[in-house]
């Protein structure tokens, strides 16, 4: 497919650095969260009572004194459940309350609803509990021990890996482990649930999918999904993991209301929402690589062997999706990808931004990096001479990479303007003079497939007023959680409509006013809703301009929106005085627009089709210091390069670039989920969960956009770019390598992930010990 | 009036007088459930990531100053003289403060949610902050505010535009009359909110402070309540009798001699910063490390040493150093030396009624060479897997004697009787002489695994910061033993 640019007039409110909607509320402290909403009189206040074993029987749950605490106005577990007992999208396994089983430690087995919050959670440690605890399945090697899963494997590939490796010229295997990641969202899970007439219930949630809310509250009632409304106006963060996760939350917050009738707010305290709710999967990558002495990959046979921990939730797709990203953007003749979907009793893993991504890409890297070792190649050329190419452009799934120019293009620049060669042969210089303090260089690339894999998510819907006075309302099934889509989607109603970007008002996701939509995940927002946005403003507009033609007699293309004004032929009047005018003349305006993506198919029993619209693309170089005394570690350098299409809000994207980098860069280096043996989360809150804090970003960090329209028709050309960053920093985890590699060069060890100060130090210890 | 029975404070330009707040309520709550003030966010109810980080106001030694402090472990009484200032008070009317109008032009907010807390540790910045404010500065003073969506370069790009700039505001400009009454709030009068069986005590005076912790021996000391915090938001603890220390007339004294430094347990660690780094560089380096710019706003060198943990990163410097502890009790008082005070974890050599009064730190001998080193997941605002602390006595380019303390490698923080004697005579010039005292680690520690380190790994970092010390202290060349941060280049001595 050849470039294309389709777009004719110079845009004037899209592809402009506009700040995020709510801004100037952020830096005054009013922009509103759910905690922050005015309490309806009377509202009750909602804590949860945890399981303290990670397996067993309940066999003693005496809630008396719990419920004689002065203050506590019910105390609620599964018997209360009208509905059904079940929180899950899909399989049944997730329930609101343990009923009998515990199956992980942090499991919700009662509520206290009490006239305060702190009430609340004082009267949880009344409770009088026995539970019959049994040995846990915690770690993966556990989990495959016993033969555990959630679901059955499943493989993908092509041609006969077994004897290409052994055919290959030359050939590796090894282990990476790759840990979990917690969220770590600023606003912890938080809903309130405020009881109408009749059954009805609104639930005001911070979550990235209300529907799925309003169907689980609906399904935990036994009331039909038309009862429910379920509202968000922005998350105070969210990373995918207020998508499946928030739905207990809110269903918690309604089923206290629907007992107590009165309005009740549930707000996890911060070392709950740890243990409670989902984290990223841990993996662990078992590998077998065959090569030509040029380091070009020949067979690559990988098991991920993904913790999925106490349930389904969104395992299939997260596991599913590390599989897509197995190969990242190189080009694999023979290819086996093969995964395990293990059960353990910890909290069941959920979407984390990348879904499964990360991890797969993360194995593929370190194998590039390992036989680059091998082979005594600069690591980016043993990548460059992978990537996919004219010729070798089939994904182990069989999809045709259409446009691999152009992230060849992009690590061409990337390698020039980051001065990678001349940087790496003087980091050469530099560690033969130093036994202590030794640096590493890393340029890697990522290729990230843009669609929800499910295809049925590929859709999205908006609702699109023009008011008399020429304001608009604008509202879509997407969400707000800081990443900027509600300006986005504004810009392109504004752009459609040639308006000033704050007639649009912005209004919170309600699923009263579109109905049944996808979450805001998989990087989709501005793809799905930005579609739904437009076409619902240009129906507008058609009738706006149909009207006109009509009323002075012009032909259509002497018709005009710009600057908030209507050119008519020789005339031209405001925008707000043809809406004015429409109304008066019984015009429509208003409008429900709706898009779903076109050309994606499929078929996961036959392993094949075209799951993804595109990939974004990207890549960073890192440079790093390793302190080989003590495994500290540094980032000097970053120079990223990515491809965001043409930019809806170059501000807002590179506000996506930085903000996913650092998030990434700390899945891999500082945070570290630790389990003890009896499979309690030991790091449950932020004095011992250690995201980045400012100091970790490198003073010299150089981010820059390839502004270049996207080859297949998205909203304006761009590109999704939520969660293709988070994966960029994988350039950090290899310069962290290449500096440990220079103690003992001809030797490789592998260093799992995160590559926390412990790690490196043993990493470097085995380099210089053996 | 000898006795005040009420908190006083000044909230949104007005005093406001609080006669019966339980002694347990935080800053936080009153704000967010008292007054639904709700610009001020919880993030964590911990004290690490600083969405409910707010400015106290206070006059110091006759400045006004600007102290962001962490509202949600910070009990409501401990706001008592000062003026509270949240983000809601920044803008003036309708006009944004410089510094939130630099944030909006930087996209310095995503999500929004840590966005009151990082404009609030900013503002304390911008009014207090040394100039010229550097990019590291800037990290420094937001160690303690967690950011997910931005990576910070917004921020800190908008914070160095505000800096650069001189304060122009309307705190600015109200700063004779916030003075004025900031200071009328200063009666002297020891404070008791409640009766003798549940109280938020501030005694004026240390004979106050002696007298009622005598009476009140069941009483919790709350100086910076970092720590004591958490017991109440996470362990859900509700401590009946509060004494606060922190209006305690000279009790936050320091005095610096060619003896050495003596600190009264009130010193704020923020305070306590320079004059540690005086001592030596490593000390200023661990100081800058600690906790974070709210953390070291609240905490005290004596609330550092009394709670007793084993990973404070203050006692092991000052056990290695020679450092001592003058506890107090009624009007009797006693000295020990400062490695004697921990007894075993979580156990100190405190008597019910007593209290850590002072500490004192000899001055380093001109023959004497000092290094610490902290070592934790994080750089900022973590707390210590292994802290090393080294204490060396030359007699040429030989080690004549040693004083070596670790933490985070035993229940309390503690010296190494067996590596310090083998010290004794190792040649700094010839590394073979090193292993010795190398080896002797392992008999003196059997460190834990925890979720910070395991065991090993604090028994291999133990020993190579021991190496570190002997190389650096024989003359190594720093840029070449530690990594480039701000901190290394000022450290050599």
């Amino acid at each position: 497919m050849p470039p294309n640019d389709e777009t004719p007039v110079p845009l004037a409110i899209v592809n402009k650095p506009t700040p995020h909607d709510s801004a100037h509320l952020h830096v005054r402290g009013a922009a509103a969260y759910i905690d922050d909403i005015r309490e309806p009189e009377g509202t009750l206040h909602i804590a949860p009572g945890l399981s303290n074993v990670a397996r067993g029987r309940i066999i003693k749950l005496d809630l008396d004194a719990v419920r004689r605490a002065p203050g506590v106005v019910a105390v609620l577990t599964a018997r209360d459940v009208p509905g059904k007992n079940d929180t899950s999208a899909a399989f049944g396994d997730d329930p609101l309350f343990a009923d009998g089983d515990v199956v992980f430690h942090g499991q919700v087995m009662f509520i206290v609803v009490a006239i305060s919050r702190d009430i609340a959670r004082r009267a949880t440690r009344l409770a009088n509990v026995e539970i019959a605890a049994e040995p846990p399945l915690l770690t993966i090697d556990d989990a495959i021990a016993a033969d555990a899963k959630v679901l059955p494997d499943y493989d993908f590939g092509r041609g006969d890996v077994n004897a290409a490796i052994a055919a290959a010229s030359r050939r590796l295997a090894g282990q990476l482990n790759i840990g979990g990641q917690e969220h770590f969202y600023l606003e912890g899970q938080a809903a309130l649930a405020i009881p109408g007439e009749a059954g009805e219930m609104h639930v005001h949630t911070s979550t990235q999918d209300p529907t799925e809310v309003q169907h689980i509250v609906a399904r935990v009632l036994a009331m039909p999904d038309a009862f429910v409304t379920a509202e968000t106006r922005r998350m105070g963060g969210a990373f995918g993991g207020k998508e499946s996760q928030a739905a207990q939350t809110a269903a918690l917050a309604a089923l206290a209301a629907r007992v107590t009738g009165r309005p009740c707010k549930l707000r996890l305290d911060r070392d709950d929402d740890f243990v409670m709710t989902g984290k990223r999967h841990d993996f662990r990558a078992d590998w077998r690589v065959g090569f030509n002495d040029d380091g070009v990959i020949e067979a690559y046979d990988v098991m991920l062997n993904a913790r999925c921990g106490c349930s389904v939730d969104l395992s299939p797709g997260v596991v599913d999706r590390a599989m897509f990203h197995a190969a990242n953007a190189y080009f694999l003749p023979t290819v086996a990808v093969a995964t395990r979907r293990l059960k353990t009793n910890t909290v069941s893993a959920t979407a984390f931004r990348g879904f499964g991504g990360p991890q797969g890409m993360l194995a593929i890297e370190h194998v590039m990096d390992a036989i680059a070792h091998e082979t005594s190649r600069d690591p980016l050329d043993v990548r460059k001479a992978n990537l996919y190419r004219p010729g070798g452009d089939l994904t182990p799934y069989g999809m045709k990479v259409e446009d691999p120019d152009v992230l060849v293009d992009l690590i061409e620049r990337l390698e020039k303007t980051s001065d990678y060669r001349a940087r790496r042969a003087a980091i050469a210089a530099e560690n033969a003079g130093n036994p202590i303090i030794r640096r590493g260089i890393a340029l890697t690339p990522i290729q990230f497939g843009i669609s929800f894999t499910l295809i049925h998510m590929n859709q999205a819907g908006a609702l699109v007023h023009v008011y008399q006075d020429g304001s608009v309302h604008l509202n879509h099934g997407g969400t707000e959680m800081g990443q900027g889509l509600f300006t986005k989607v504004a810009q392109v109603v504004a752009e459609e409509f040639g308006i000033p970007l704050d007639w649009v008002r912005i209004t919170a996701t309600n699923t009263a006013k579109v109905p049944n939509a996808s979450p805001t995940a998989a990087s989709s927002g501005s793809d799905l809703n930005g579609m739904a946005a437009q076409i619902a403003a240009s129906a507008i507009k058609e009738r706006m301009i149909a009207f006109a033609m009509e009323e002075y007699g012009v032909a259509r293309d002497l018709v005009a929106f710009r600057d908030g004004v209507v050119f008519i032929g020789n005339t031209s009047l405001s925008f707000p005085e043809l809406a004015k005018k429409c109304r008066q003349a019984r015009v429509q305006l208003s409008h429900a627009g709706f898009y779903k993506t076109p050309l994606i198919e499929w078929d996961r029993a036959a392993r094949k089709g075209r799951p993804f619209l595109y990939f974004a693309y990207g890549a960073s170089c890192a440079q790093v210091a390793v302190d080989t005394l003590t495994g500290e570690m540094k980032v000097e350098r970053v120079d990223i390069l990515h491809d965001v299409g043409r930019s809806l809000n170059p501000a807002l994207d590179k506000g996506q670039i930085e903000g996913g980098f650092v998030q990434g860069m700390g899945w891999l280096t500082t945070e570290e989920l630790v389990f003890d043996d009896k499979g309690r989360l030991t790091t449950h809150a932020p004095s011992t969960y250690k995201i980045p804090v400012a100091s970790d970003v490198p003073a010299d960090l150089r981010c820059d956009l390839l502004e270049s329209p996207n080859r297949v028709a998205t909203i304006y050309r761009s590109k999704a770019v939520g969660e293709p960053p988070l994966m960029l920093p994988i350039s950090v985890y290899s310069a962290v390598l290449d500096a440990l590699h220079s103690i003992a060069p001809g030797r490789f060890v592998p260093l799992d992930a995160p590559a926390t100060p412990e790690r490196i130090l043993m990493a470097a210890q085995a380099l210089a010990g053996a | 009036m000898t006795r005040r029975s009420s908190i006083r404070f000044i909230f949104r330009g007005a005093p406001v007088e609080i006669f019966d707040a339980p002694p347990r309520e935080t800053l936080l709550d009153w704000l967010r459930v008292q007054k639904r003030a709700t610009g001020t966010k919880e993030g964590c109810a911990d004290g690490d990531c600083g969405a409910c980080t707010v400015v106290l106001a206070r006059i110091r030694e006759g400045q006004l100053v600007h102290e962001p402090v962490n509202a949600c472990i910070l009990l409501l009484g401990q706001a008592d003289g000062a003026e509270v200032l949240t983000v809601e008070d920044l803008a003036d009317g309708s006009t944004p403060h410089p510094l939130q109008d630099a944030m909006v032009r930087h996209h310095a907010s995503q999500c929004g949610f840590c966005t009151p807390g990082i404009v609030m540790s900013l503002f304390a910045l911008q009014h207090d902050g040394a100039r010229p404010v550097t990019r590291d500065d800037v990290c420094d003073q937001l160690a303690g505010n967690l950011c997910r969506c931005t990576g910070y370069r917004p921020i800190v790009d908008a914070a160095l535009e505000v800096c650069a700039a001189p304060v122009e505001d309307q705190f600015n400009r109200a700063e004779k009359s916030r003075r004025v009454a900031i200071e009328a709030l200063a009666d002297g009068v020891d404070v008791m909110v409640g009766d003798a069986s549940a109280f938020f005590a501030a005694p004026a005076s240390e004979d106050a402070f002696a007298a009622l912790y005598a009476d009140h021996p069941d009483a919790l000391i709350v100086s910076g309540a970092t720590d004591v915090g958490l017991w109440i938001t996470k362990g859900l603890r509700d401590p009946r009798k509060i004494i606060w220390t922190g209006r305690i007339a000279g009790f936050d004294a320091m005095d610096r001699g060619v003896e050495g430094l003596s600190l009264m347990a009130g010193v704020r660690l923020d305070k306590a910063a320079p004059a540690l780094a005086a001592v030596h560089a490593d000390l200023g380096e661990i100081m800058r490390r600690f906790g974070s710019t709210q953390v070291r706003a609240s905490g005290t060198v004596g609330g550092s040493i009394a709670n007793g943990s084993p990973i404070g990163d203050l006692a092991p410097c000052l056990i290695a150093l020679g450092g001592r502890v003058e506890l107090r009790k009624g009007n009797s008082a006693r000295e020990l030396p400062l490695e004697d005070f921990f007894i075993a974890y979580r156990k100190q050599d405190r008597a019910p009624g007593e209290f850590v009064r002072r500490l004192t730190v000899p001055a380093l001998a001109p023959s004497s060479a000092f290094r610490a080193f902290k070592i934790s997941k994080r750089f900022d605002e973590d707390i210590s897997a292994v802290l090393g602390a080294f204490h060396l006595m030359l007699d040429g380019r030989r080690v004549a004697a040693a004083r070596i303390a670790y933490g985070g490698m035993a229940g309390t923080p503690a010296r190494a009787p067996r590596t310090e004697a083998a010290c004794v005579g190792l040649d700094l010039d010839a590394e073979s002489t090193w292993s010795v005292a190398l080896d002797a680690l392992a008999a003196d520690y059997a460190p834990l695994s925890d979720m910070r380190a395991s065991s090993a790994y604090r028994s291999l970092v133990a020993r190579n910061l021991l190496r570190k010390a002997f190389m650096e202290i024989g003359g190594a060349d720093i840029e070449k033993t530690r990594l480039a941060r701000r901190g290394w280049a000022h450290a050599a001595e």
